[in-house]
């Protein structure tokens, strides 16, 4: 189990590393010049400039210093906002897009794991019909249409009520968060209910639940204790990769409701070429990405000890 | 103690091939046939696939059969709706109006300082109000400085402002006023407040509903290319305007055109990047699973790497950093993005079934009898591993399509004024309380697409999994 986790976390360091690098060559391949909508208005300043942010070296150097400075956990300055550190601005938006994305997969786990089980439960009568409805529209219907819908008829109840019954946009208080979080966890919980419908009827046909039923045990106690139970652990394999996608699919979420979250600040730094912003918000999100995954596969292998950690 | 066996040269004799005792019924089905034939069997895959036909149709022949400029603005019909064919009448050219000068009646309504009325009665159209000019008379007040006209496109109930002031004119006998400005075929409500003395107004106002009917003068519609020829229309003619099926954008460009040529964009990215990225996995997983050893684990660690980039972030770099020149779409920058992204999905897909493929004891029993890498490739590797090829290729469309639309909505897609499902929606969303119109439309295209493409990779799953013959 340790040897497991010491090479994950290896693994988990070197992929880091590729992300960062493959950062690095991206931004240096961009057309355009980082400087030009500064006041890099005459030569001289230029110079200071590109001094300053270390373009006036050769790009390999470049390169060792961004490891070097990242390393120390250092992502430098902004490029648009004077003064500004990289990791101020990660550590001031951050938590708001972690804090909708940990509501939202909260809410898609809870919501996958109730519908599936009752999908399974009223198999092929209406209401696993109605939900499988409901789950293939989940799945069909784009993000940013959802939030703008959402935000459509947030508008129309809030009027039909005369009074602002949740907040339109914006973000502070626990009201702003519902809907963003309902609407940026749909599509997760649509595919998680389909993962969990056919993992309970598969778990529904295996031996043990035979016995049990052979042994007499009441049907609540099977479907809550036998079946349930272990028809979750399919669900929690892909909760990393849910929360990779929630996290980093926060951004149309926040464009719509305008949450000052990181992934708002991604666009905006990419619009406007701001290096140091770029680099260290992808370099960031990817080491969070790589940290969960292995977080869930320790927690699978301590869940599930059918699993061998190897 | 059993008799020892004693053979005669007879039992050394073949047997003689008798009459077969039970033929098959039916002709052998091959696996494809097989497969179509479950396929068609599942009512919900082949709908979606006439759908993913019927899509294919629309953005292909599509602006054949609806030959309009995408880019083209119509912009005397800006966010329309989608409606009836629009019409206008043929008025003769417009002619200055002397307005009207009436006392006020002495029976009528007096004004009275430090009172909140009274208001004008009796406000009326002085002609049919149309698009050049809508043309109010009232009877005046005794007393009034003067009158104020305001302009609403809302029902000013009493709570509401009256809407724009369009002007006052001078002296209580002073009661009419032409509105020229922008005027439009909608509901329009004109009020009007009477000014006291001192030039202040009063709170009290008389409304008219006017809805004004579009008119323009023979010159002015063979100025704009609505008719050829001038003098072959008179006034009192109506002329067929520009017809919008679906209405127009807030640019005033057609919507169904719009969403033929987005329909090309959108789908071509949508099928040719999964095309392309299942290419690059065959040929990434095949080579790592026939060679095996160092290359094997060299090409997979380096999936693993590529797998462990933050998608969309990556997307929105790489866009970045092709760029798009003047001029470009850049549907290409995103075609390559994807590629670049997606490859090591397909890549661990083939690689599995091939090192699966190359356990089976039929690839065993084909090797012993002499088969050729080439032949054993051909024969069996490539057939056994296309079903779930085409499987992945038919789920990797719709997140291709989604991808492609959350870039294009984000604004880092293709380049105005391309128009793709995912722009269409991104400026829809601009206007969307007041014409939701214009993302209803590219939001329903997409979820069409999606919903289509995702029930046909369903059905195709169903269909072409082996496992699954003979269970039906």
């Amino acid at each position: 189990m340790l040897a497991y986790t010491v090479k994950r976390l290896l693994q988990g360091a070197a992929t880091v590393w590729f992300i960062a690098t493959a950062t690095f060559v991206a931004m240096h391949s961009v057309p355009g010049d980082p400087l030009a909508n500064q006041r890099a208005t005459s030569e001289e300043i230029r110079r200071n400039l590109e001094e300053r942010y270390g373009l006036d070296r050769p790009v390999i150097e470049q390169y060792g210093i961004f490891l070097g400075s990242m390393l120390r956990g250092d992502f430098g300055i902004s490029f648009t906002q004077e003064n500004r550190r990289v990791n101020d601005i990660i550590r001031e938006n951050f938590p708001v897009s972690a804090t909708l994305g940990i509501l939202a997969v909260t809410f898609a786990a809870l919501g996958g794991i109730l519908w599936g089980a009752l999908t399974a439960l009223y198999r092929n009568r209406l209401p696993d019909l109605v939900i499988t409805f409901l789950v293939i529209l989940g799945i069909s219907v784009p993000s940013f249409v959802v939030a703008a819908l959402g935000q459509l008829a947030l508008v129309n109840l809030n009027a039909a009520v005369g009074e602002p019954l949740l907040p339109v946009a914006g973000w502070g208080t626990l009201r702003h968060m519902i809907v963003p979080s309902l609407v940026l966890g749909l599509g997760t919980m649509a595919y998680l209910t389909r993962l969990m419908r056919s993992s309970m009827l598969e778990i529904a046909d295996a031996d043990f639940i035979r016995t049990a039923r052979a042994k007499g045990l009441p049907p609540t106690r099977i479907f809550l204790k036998h079946q349930l139970r272990n028809a979750i652990l399919p669900v929690v394999t892909v909760l990393g990769p849910a929360i990779a996608a929630i996290t980093t699919g926060g951004f149309v979420v926040e464009l719509v409701f305008a949450i000052p979250g990181l992934g708002r600040y991604f666009v905006t730094a990419v619009q406007q070429l701001d290096y140091t912003v770029i680099m260290g918000t992808t370099v960031f999100y990817g080491a969070f990405l790589v940290v969960m995954v292995i977080a869930v596969d320790l927690l699978y292998g301590w869940i599930d000890p059918r699993v061998r950690l190897e | 103690m059993t008799p020892p066996l004693r053979f005669q040269p007879a039992d050394f004799e073949p047997i003689s091939a008798g009459p077969p005792t039970a033929a098959p019924s039916r002709p052998s089905l091959s696996y494809w046939q097989d497969s179509w034939r479950r396929l068609r069997r599942n009512r919900r895959a082949f709908v979606s696939l006439a759908i993913v036909a019927a899509l294919g149709v629309f953005a292909v022949a599509g602006p054949w059969i609806w030959p309009r400029d995408p880019a083209a603005q119509d912009v005397d019909q800006i966010s329309q709706a989608p409606a009836l064919p629009p019409t206008a009448a043929i008025v003769d050219p417009y002619t200055p109006w002397a307005g009207v000068t009436a006392e006020p009646p002495a029976d009528g309504p007096r004004w009275e300082p430090a009172s909140a009325g009274p208001s004008v009665t009796n406000l009326r159209l002085a002609e049919p109000a149309t698009t050049q000019a809508v043309r109010l008379v009232w009877d005046g007040v005794e007393g009034a400085a003067g009158y104020v006209v305001y302009r609403s496109v809302y029902d000013p109930a009493p709570d509401r402002a009256l809407g724009l002031p369009l002007g006052d004119t001078v002296g209580a006998a002073r009661v009419s006023y032409e509105d020229r400005l922008d005027v439009e075929e909608r509901r329009y409500w004109y009020s009007v407040v009477v000014l006291g003395e001192d030039s202040t107004e009063r709170d009290a106002y008389a409304t008219l509903v006017v809805e004004p009917v579009r008119a323009v003068s023979a010159e002015e519609a063979e100025l704009r290319g609505w008719v050829a020829d001038a003098s072959r229309i008179s006034p009192g003619d109506t002329i067929a305007l520009p017809y919008h099926p679906l209405g127009t954008d807030y640019l005033g460009r057609d919507l169904l055109a719009r969403l033929m040529h987005g329909a090309r964009v959108s789908l071509f990215i949508g099928v040719v990047a999964p095309l392309l990225y299942v290419l690059a996995g065959i040929v990434v997983g095949s080579a790592a699973g026939f060679i095996g050893g160092r290359v094997d684990q060299l090409l997979m660690r380096f999936a693993d790497f590529v797998v462990a980039l933050p998608f969309l972030l990556f997307m929105i770099l790489f866009k970045v950093a092709f760029g798009i020149g003047p001029g470009e779409s850049g549907i290409l920058p995103m075609l390559v993005a994807l590629v670049l992204l997606s490859w090591p999905a397909a890549a661990r897909l083939v690689r599995g079934q091939i090192l699966q493929v190359r356990q089976e004891a039929y690839v065993a029993a084909s090797r012993l009898l002499g088969a050729k890498t080439g032949y054993l490739v051909f024969r069996h590797m490539i057939p056994q591993t296309m079903g779930v090829i085409l499987v992945t290729l038919t789920f990797a469309v719709p997140s291709a399509i989604f991808t492609e639309a959350f870039l294009s909505f984000i604004g880092m897609g293709v380049a105005p004024p391309t128009p793709s499902w995912g722009s269409m929606a991104n400026e829809g969303i601009r206007t969307m309380l007041s014409h939701p119109h214009e993302l209803l439309f590219p939001a329903f295209a997409i979820s069409i697409a999606v919903l289509a493409f995702n029930l046909l990779g369903d059905g195709l799953r169903d269909a072409l999994d082996v496992r699954m013959r003979g269970r039906e």
